[in-house]
């Protein structure tokens, strides 16, 4: 089954951990998409920051264009990647040993892919 | 039946409590496999599942006036099987499916083989379900409770359970949630969530609130079902074998906790009361359990409640043994709720005031629970404070929804 994980952070509680752990967790990231290579489709993609972020909204008679996310959560999301694997389990399986993981604030959704 | 004849009425009503209870050793006995078996054959548990259901709802009706078939099993296989046919064809989003199921067992016996429940019941228990819809969806699945049944016994509206049951058998297809036992690393925190499921199951029963209307299903009878079943299958697992023994400790205790519809307490409970033959079930299989070395919170569990059974009244309780068991459960669960029956153990051996240290403590996390109140009120009793006691007491009063609760509750208020 495929499965889109999306990569998400809360910048503020990013703020709050050493400079030194951050980066050396966002090191590991690297080994860990070369560790499950397998699983890896071509899909999949690292965001700029939140701060690029513009959003097209539903505005009546014409969409708006603002600056920002989408949402006013506090999470942001850092990107995503799209991976294939047996089933739900396997795919919590490989997302719980993400290295950001260890920082307060990171959450990682997965979402099956709609097949047709 | 005769309304205006008192007599007939009466058989009528007795003869219906005794199907009941067959009804439910019947149907659970046979649920989970037939579901299990089915959704192997149509690749659907949301399929299988609802087919079933509904072939249960057939069978209460039926059985309920004619009696039980003389193989209940085949019977409700062949109604499943019959409504799921029926369901690929009148639906178009099945039609494929249909067309590639190539050999409907039609003769073959589809009853399926014990152990498939357990890989079906780790799926229910899957914690990407939230915790009520995995209560729900185990009630109905594995256990063959209807949706009406489980709002009964769960207090919750009808249509709540069903859309909570239709949206976790959804999630379990669309997500890809395996219907298997894990292995490794992660079969210990699954395995507790299964047991976690199977204990709420047990307190659900004594939580109906208005709770003096019998119920033509005891929830607690299912859920010492369930774990005899989860123990049985998995002999190795220590912490399947200590729920099991804590549920039937305290089933064991039932006979003598409430008398007359009246909830009596564990200290002035009559021991004669309790059942002994339970007791000394659960006391071998808490000691088969220790034999596997694995310690864990649901053997803890037991172990306290085997502290209370060896008890000859409320007074020969050997408080410092129960302290020292909750110290060591605290090593796996620290919940408040824990800390809080830790505490009146406490105040048994180190009195109320260090007992009442701590039940403050936990006022942030447990204020609007009404045995923090009531725990609260006993130790502010204890210490003389009899004006605060009473206030504490409204309050527990205010919080229980339980109408054998609120009396016991009332009797302290009026003393």
């Amino acid at each position: 089954m495929k499965y889109v994980i999306m990569f998400t952070t809360t910048p503020e509680l990013d703020a709050a951990a050493s400079p030194e752990h951050v980066e050396q967790a966002y090191r590991r990231t690297f080994d860990w998409f070369g560790m499950h290579s397998e699983v890896m489709t071509e899909s999949g993609a690292q965001l700029q920051p939140v701060t690029t972020a513009t959003t097209v909204r539903y505005g009546g008679e014409e969409p708006v264009v603002a600056d920002g996310p989408f949402s006013e959560a506090r999470e942001v999301i850092g990107g995503f990647q799209v991976i294939d694997v047996p089933d739900l389990d396997a795919a919590i399986a490989i997302v719980k040993t993400w290295p950001l993981l260890e920082l307060p604030g990171v959450a990682v959704e997965i979402r099956p892919i709609v097949v047709y | 039946m005769n309304e205006t004849d008192p007599a007939a009425a009466e058989s009528g009503r007795a003869h219906a409590a005794a199907s009941d209870q067959l009804l439910a050793r019947v149907i659970r006995e046979e649920s989970a496999r037939i579901v299990a078996a089915l959704t192997g054959w149509l690749g659907s548990l949301d399929l299988a599942e609802e087919s079933v259901a509904e072939a249960i709802e057939e069978a209460l009706r039926q059985w309920r006036t004619r009696g039980v078939p003389p193989n209940p099993g085949g019977w409700l296989t062949q109604a499943a099987r019959h409504n799921a046919l029926d369901r690929l064809r009148r639906e178009k989003r099945y039609r494929e499916k249909l067309a590639m199921l190539a050999d409907p067992p039609e003769a073959a016996p589809l009853t399926g083989e014990p152990d498939e429940r357990l890989p079906l019941l780790f799926g229910c228990c899957h914690p990407a379900i939230s915790p009520d819809a995995q209560l729900a969806l185990t009630l109905r699945a594995i256990c063959g409770l209807t949706t009406a049944q489980i709002a009964r016994a769960t207090l919750a509206p009808e249509s709540t359970v069903a859309q909570r049951i239709v949206r976790a058998k959804r999630k379990i297809g669309a997500t890809g949630i395996p219907l298997r036992i894990p292995e490794g690393s992660e079969r210990a925190a699954r395995l507790d969530i299964v047991l976690t499921v199977v204990s709420v199951m047990y307190s659900e029963a004594h939580l109906v609130a208005g709770g003096d209307a019998a119920a033509d299903r005891d929830l607690a009878d299912d859920a010492l079902w369930l774990a005899r079943v989860v123990a049985h299958q998995l002999p190795r697992e220590a912490e399947a074998q200590g729920l099991l023994a804590l549920l039937l400790f305290h089933r064991a205790r039932e006979g003598a906790r409430a008398v007359d519809g009246e909830l009596v307490l564990l200290a002035d409970q009559d021991r004669t009361r309790w059942d002994r033959r339970l007791i000394a079930e659960a006391q071998a299989v808490l000691e088969e359990a220790a034999m596997l070395r694995r310690p864990g919170r649901w053997q803890l569990h037991a172990a306290i409640a085997a502290c209370h059974s060896d008890t000859r009244d409320g007074g020969d309780t050997d408080w410092l043994q129960v302290l020292t068991l909750y110290d060591m459960l605290l090593a796996y669960d620290r919940s408040p709720v824990v800390r809080l029956n830790r505490a009146v153990a406490l105040a048994e051996v180190d009195g109320p005031q260090a007992a009442l240290d701590e039940v403050d403590a936990l006022g942030r996390a447990l204020a609007g629970y009404h045995l923090w109140h009531a725990v609260r009120a006993r130790m502010l009793r204890h210490l003389g404070r009899r004006d605060e006691a009473m206030a504490e007491d409204l309050c527990a009063l205010e919080l229980t929804a339980n109408d054998a609760e609120r009396r016991l509750l009332e009797a302290r208020v009026d003393r």
